[in-house]
C-alpha cells in the first residue's frame, strides 16, 4: 500500500498543479493526438493488419504453422540463436562499453566510431564480408558457411552495437566518486560492482538486450548468403516467411509473423521484469 | 487507511477521465491530420500516374535484365519508333516485381522470369487475356538450365547423373522462394523421368538424392551465384545466361550444358493501360536486332536466324549449342499451372514433401 502511494506521489511531482494532474493543456493534447496518429499509421495499423491476415483462417492458420515441422524448426533456430547472441551481447557489449568509457588507450576514439558500422552497413554487404572472411575461402581457415554457427556469427555481428550504445552513456554519467566512496566505506571491488555499478547500468543493459534480441529474430539480409537457408538446419523465420509470400500463402506468412511478434513481446516483457528485479535488489 | 482508499478511488476516477480526454484529443488530431495525410498520399499517387504519357515507358523486369536491357533500350531510341521515348526501369526478383505491379507500381511493359508471374497480372486485370497470342507465345527471352562449375571443371561434371554422386556439393536457389530454382528442379526431374526406364518414382528418388547433395539453398538466383562465387559448393544449378555473364565478367568459372535440360522461357507483356510506344518497344525487342542484343547478354534468341558473337560463352562462334533433348514446361509438364500445383504446392507439392522429409546436407 505504502509503495503504491509513494509511486503516485513521485508521478505527481513535476506536473505542477496537483489538482489538475490529468488535464491536458491545448498544446499537449494536440501533441498526444499527433503522437497517437503517427504511431497508429506506422505501427498499430500495420501490426493489426498482420494479425488480422493471420486470423483469416481462424486458429487454423496458427496451428498449421506451428505444427509444420519446417516452420517449427525455423522458429526454434531463430529464437535459440537470438537468445544466445543476446546473452553474448550482454556480456561483451557491457565489457566493450566499460572499456570505452573507463579506459584510456590508443585508438579508443576510432574503436568508438567503428562500433556502429555493423549496424549501419547494409546487411547484405555484412553477409558478403562475413562470407569472404569466414566462408570456404577464409584467409583465417575458419569456414562456418551453411552451418548453424554462421547464423550465430551473422546475428552477433549485426547486433553488436545495441548493448554498447545503451550502456555507454549510463556508464559515462556514473560518477566514479560513488565507487570510491563505496570502497572507502570498506566495500570490496565485487560488492561495489554488484551494489553500485550494476543497479545503475542494468536498465540500460536490458534495453540494449531487448533491442538486440528484436533485431536478431528479424534478421534476413546478412544470412541469405552465409547461412545457405537449408530447411531444418539453417533456415531462419524471416527466410521462411519470404518463402510463404513467394508461394502466395500470405496467411501462413502472417501467422508466422504474428507468432514472432508474440515471442518478441514476451522476451521484451521478461527482460523488463528481470531488469526491475535486479535494479530493486541493488 | 480510509484516506488511502479514498485516494485510490479518486485516482481511478481521474484515470478514467484522463482516458476519455486522451481519446478525444487523439480523435480531434486524427480528424485534423487524416485528410492531410490522405491528400499527401493521393498526391504521390497522382504524380506516379502522371508519368504515363505517350513518350514515357516504364519497364518492370526481373533482376538479370538490368544489364541486358540497357543496350536494347538505347538501340530502340535510335529507331524511328523510339525517337524521344524516355524510360523508367525497375528490376528485382520476378515474384516481387509481379506483386509490386499488382500492388500499384506503374508498368507499361513487364518482363518476368516465369509465366505464372504474368498470369497473376492477367488475373488482376492489368494485362490483357490474349497477351501470349503472338509468334513467340508471349516469350521474349530463352535460356536453359546449366551446371556452373569451378574453372577447368575439376570434378569432370558432364551430366545430371554426376550431380548425385556422393560428395558432390550442389547449390541451387530455394524452390520455395525463387522462380529460377523451379526451373532447376524441374529440369532434374525431367531428366530422371525421361531416362530409359524412368518413371515418376525414379524421378522422385533422383531429386531426393540431388537435394541431399545440396549444401546451400539461397533465396534467389543471384544470391546463389554470389554464394558459389564466394567458394561454396562444386556445382551451381544456374541459367545459361547468368553463367555466360559471370564468365564474361571474368569470374573463375566454367559452365556445362548437359545433353538434356529444360528450356527456360521468360515472358513479357504490355499492360492494358500502357502507352502505344510500349507495343513498339516489345516489337523491337522481338526483332532480329533486339534479339541479337539479348543474345550478347547470354539469352537464347526466341526467333531463328539470329547470329552474333557472345562474349563469355564456351565457344563464342557457336554461343548456344543445340541441346539434343530439350524439355519444355508446356510439353513435359503440361504448363505452369499443373507444374506449380503438382510440384511446389506448399502442402501437397512433391518437391515440398521431399524437402520437408529430408534433413538436407546431413
Amino acid at each position: 500500500m505504502s509503495t503504491a502511494v509513494l509511486g503516485q506521489d513521485t508521478r505527481a511531482v513535476g506536473r505542477g498543479r496537483p489538482g489538475a494532474r490529468w488535464t491536458l493543456t491545448g498544446g499537449s493534447s494536440l501533441g498526444l493526438g499527433v503522437v497517437l496518429l503517427w504511431f497508429s499509421l506506422l505501427v498499430l495499423i500495420p501490426l493489426a493488419a498482420i494479425v488480422a491476415t493471420a486470423g483469416g483462417e481462424g486458429w487454423h492458420g496458427y496451428v498449421d504453422t506451428l505444427t509444420n515441422p519446417q516452420s517449427w524448426a525455423a522458429i526454434k533456430l531463430t529464437v535459440g540463436q537470438s537468445l544466445l547472441v543476446t546473452g553474448v551481447n550482454v556480456v561483451m557489449g557491457t565489457l566493450i562499453a566499460w572499456v570505452l568509457v573507463r579506459d584510456r588507450f590508443v585508438g579508443k576514439r576510432l574503436l568508438d566510431l567503428v562500433i556502429d558500422i555493423p549496424f549501419a552497413m547494409p546487411t547484405i554487404v555484412a553477409g558478403l564480408v562475413l562470407l569472404s572472411l569466414y566462408g570456404p575461402r577464409s584467409p583465417l581457415g575458419v569456414n562456418v558457411s551453411n552451418t548453424q554457427s554462421s547464423v550465430t556469427l551473422a546475428l552477433a555481428f549485426v547486433t553488436l552495437p545495441f548493448v554498447v550504445r545503451t550502456v555507454q552513456p549510463v556508464l559515462a554519467e556514473l560518477d566514479a566518486d560513488v565507487e570510491e566512496a563505496a570502497a572507502s566505506l570498506g566495500a570490496s571491488r565485487t560488492t561495489t560492482l554488484r551494489r553500485v555499478v550494476l543497479p545503475a547500468v542494468i536498465p540500460a543493459v536490458a534495453a540494449g538486450a531487448a533491442l538486440s534480441f528484436a533485431r536478431a529474430i528479424s534478421e534476413y539480409g546478412s544470412l541469405v548468403l552465409l547461412s545457405g537457408s537449408l530447411p531444418f538446419r539453417t533456415e531462419v523465420v524471416s527466410v521462411r516467411v519470404l518463402s510463404f509470400i513467394e508461394g502466395g500463402d500470405r496467411t501462413s506468412a502472417a501467422a508466422l509473423a504474428t507468432i514472432m511478434l508474440g515471442v518478441a513481446l514476451a522476451v521484451i516483457l521478461a527482460l523488463d521484469v528481470l531488469q526491475r528485479r535486479v535494479a530493486r535488489r541493488g | 487507511m480510509t484516506y488511502m482508499t479514498q485516494r485510490v478511488e479518486s485516482e481511478t476516477k481521474e484515470r478514467a477521465d484522463m482516458t476519455r480526454r486522451i481519446r478525444l484529443a487523439a480523435l480531434v488530431a486524427s480528424a485534423l491530420a487524416a485528410p492531410a495525410a490522405l491528400a499527401a498520399l493521393a498526391g504521390c499517387a497522382a504524380s506516379n500516374g502522371a508519368t504515363a504519357d505517350a513518350n514515357h515507358l516504364s519497364i518492370v523486369g526481373f533482376s538479370v535484365l538490368k544489364t541486358a536491357n540497357e543496350p536494347v533500350i538505347s538501340a530502340f531510341r535510335k529507331t524511328p519508333a523510339g525517337k524521344g521515348v524516355e524510360f523508367t526501369t525497375s528490376y528485382g526478383a520476378s515474384g516481387d516485381q509481379s506483386r509490386a505491379v499488382a500492388g500499384g507500381l506503374h508498368a507499361d511493359e513487364v518482363h518476368l522470369s516465369l509465366t505464372p508471374d504474368v498470369q497473376s497480372l492477367v488475373d488482376a486485370g492489368l494485362v490483357g487475356k490474349n497477351w501470349d497470342q503472338n509468334a513467340t507465345h508471349g516469350i521474349l527471352t530463352d535460356s536453359v538450365v546449366v551446371f556452373l562449375v569451378r574453372k577447368g571443371n575439376p570434378l569432370g561434371i558432364t551430366s545430371w547423373d554426376d550431380l548425385v554422386k556422393p560428395g558432390v556439393k550442389v547449390i541451387t536457389p530455394s524452390p520455395a522462394s525463387s522462380g529460377s530454382a523451379k526451373w532447376n528442379i524441374l529440369a532434374a526431374w525431367a531428366h530422371a523421368a525421361d531416362a530409359p526406364g524412368g518413371s515418376a518414382g525414379k524421378a522422385k528418388d533422383f531429386v531426393t538424392k540431388l537435394l541431399h547433395n545440396t549444401v546451400a539453398m539461397p533465396g534467389s538466383g543471384s544470391d546463389a551465384l554470389a554464394s558459389f562465387l564466394a567458394g561454396n559448393g562444386d556445382v551451381l544449378l544456374a541459367y545459361e545466361n547468368d553463367s555466360i555473364e559471370a564468365r564474361a565478367a571474368g569470374d573463375a568459372v566454367d559452365y556445362v550444358v548437359p545433353r538434356d535440360t529444360l528450356l527456360i522461357e521468360n515472358p513479357a507483356a504490355v499492360t492494358t493501360d500502357a502507352s502505344s510506344k510500349a507495343r513498339d518497344f516489345l516489337d523491337f525487342q522481338l526483332s532480329p536486332a533486339g534479339q541479337a542484343l539479348y543474345a550478347k547478354a547470354g539469352f537464347r534468341p526466341v526467333i531463328s536466324g539470329v547470329r552474333t558473337k557472345v562474349p563469355g560463352t564456351n565457344d563464342p562462334s557457336n554461343p548456344f549449342p543445340k541441346v539434343p533433348h530439350l524439355y519444355t514446361i508446356d510439353r513435359d509438364f503440361v504448363g505452369w499451372d499443373k507444374a506449380n500445383s503438382e510440384f511446389f504446392d506448399d502442402k501437397t507439392g512433391v518437391i515440398t514433401k521431399i524437402l520437408s522429409g529430408l534433413n538436407i546436407g546431413s
